[in-house]
């Protein structure tokens, strides 16, 4: 699967994850994607962390309007109904537990749901950003990341780098399963069409719990 | 009393080392005119309060490449790879602080709270220095408020005695930076006469700004 087609099945499974009437905080890059794929039956409502609920599509040529930004600074729309409030504001939302899911990506994430997404000692520290306030505040964590990074596990036993949050992860999901971690360590609930138990193990350093239930991720 | 003033009398007020707080969120909501001016002045060995340091070539951005900040207390400086460079060059001094942590910080400076506890943060590098606090069964780090010499806001519209109204997301840190300041000075976008303003409309009360500049695009 070229990485394309990996990021989109990422995205389209997390976004089975959403319920009806959510607000759901999504990161920059692949997180993004999963707003593509929300089911027509549903209305989730995305914030925006710089200052807005109701965050809508990128602007069409011509509609670009310099006051409405997303958290990556890149223009974009809101939908009918959205809101704009402060930086405090907003930070309550998510601290406050109004964030019901938020869906970031990782350098490296472990069994014990840790988290390390934001700087690498000497090489990349572009900061933290919001990233740290929404482990803490959301109500679901979700990891969208390709399993490894070229071929080097990203999901470990425990994590090297500088923390995000600690044990505020709930769900990770790349392209050749979906991982939840539970009081019993990381279980491997659902495993992607066509690949097989052990390439997963092969790119997975954690401890992984195969569940008695494990499912073939549906399309 | 008239609060509208040039801007190069404005930036009279902005001297070497001291502390400013800069409204904007990757430049959107920033001053860039009273940016330019602070440029244009000389001013430098700023420690800069802000979201983030902008890009190169717009909003704060342009006070790092032009070496006028020796410190920097923002939440990312991702889209402005100089800041890091100059940090990594030990030419410029960076506090990373969490963004909401920053805003509440912001907020409490300017409401006379000494502090608040928060669970972001705990268990990493964050914590650092910090003094901890278990209550009930949770574990919060005590943040303390921010303040500065000077807050630099950007208004989308701002009568004339300094009521403002920020555009969609233009609003961001500003609101919260009106009230943590000795001075405030805002840029406007349009300035409009006392009256016109709806008060349900009004942001920041003008109670908290100082100055009024025009000119902002």
């Amino acid at each position: 699967m070229d990485s394309k087609n990996a990021k989109e099945m990422i995205a389209r499974r997390i976004a089975k994850e959403l319920k009806d009437g959510d607000v759901v905080n999504l990161g920059i890059g692949l997180p993004t994607m999963v707003a593509n794929y929300i089911p027509e039956d549903i209305s989730v409502t995305l914030q925006s962390e710089n200052g807005f609920v109701g965050l809508g599509t990128a602007p069409k040529d011509g509609e670009v309007d310099k006051d409405i930004v997303n958290a990556g600074g890149q223009p974009v729309t809101i939908n009918q109904g959205a809101a704009f409030f402060d930086s405090a504001v907003s930070f309550g939302i998510i601290r406050g537990g109004h964030v019901d899911a938020t869906v970031l990506g990782a350098l490296e994430v472990d069994q014990q749901g840790n988290l390390a997404n934001f700087m690498v000692p000497g090489k990349m520290v572009p900061g933290m950003g919001g990233a740290m306030d929404l482990v803490s505040g959301a109500k679901k964590v979700i990891i969208a990341m390709l399993h490894t990074a070229k071929g080097a596990p990203k999901i470990l036993k425990k994590c090297q780098l500088p923390l995000t949050a600690v044990g505020k992860v709930n769900l990770i999901v790349t392209e050749l399963g979906v991982m939840e971690v539970t009081p019993n360590g990381l279980v491997l609930q659902e495993i992607a069409p066509g690949v097989d138990l052990e390439e997963i193990l092969r790119g997975t350093e954690a401890d992984l719990i195969i569940s008695d239930n494990l499912k073939v991720i549906q399309d | 009393m008239n609060k509208i003033k040039d801007i190069n009398e404005v930036v009279e007020h902005i001297k070497d080392g001291m502390t400013l707080m800069i409204g904007g969120f990757m430049a959107t909501g920033t001053p860039e005119g009273l940016i330019d001016a602070i440029l244009e002045k000389g001013v430098k060995d700023l420690t800069i309060i802000a979201n983030d340091t902008g890009l190169i070539d717009k909003g704060i951005g342009k006070l790092v490449i032009n070496k006028r900040v020796k410190k920097v207390i923002a939440s990312h400086i991702g889209l402005n790879p100089e800041t890091g460079r100059q940090m990594n060059a030990k030419e410029l001094i960076v506090d990373l602080v969490p963004q909401g942590t920053l805003a509440e910080q912001i907020r409490c400076g300017g409401a006379g709270i000494g502090g608040f506890l928060t669970e972001t943060g705990v268990g990493t590098i964050v914590e650092e220095g910090k003094q901890k606090m278990k209550i009930g069964d949770k574990e919060y780090l005590l943040e303390l408020p921010l303040r500065a010499d000077i807050a630099l806001l950007r208004g989308s519209v701002v009568d004339k005695q300094g009521n403002i109204f920020y555009n969609a997301s233009t609003r961001n840190f500003n609101p919260l930076m009106a009230t943590a300041a000795d001075l405030v000075i805002v840029g406007a976008e349009k300035i409009v006469e006392v009256g016109e303003l709806d008060p349900n409309h009004v942001m920041t009360p003008g109670i908290f700004v100082d100055y009024i500049v025009g000119g902002e695009e």
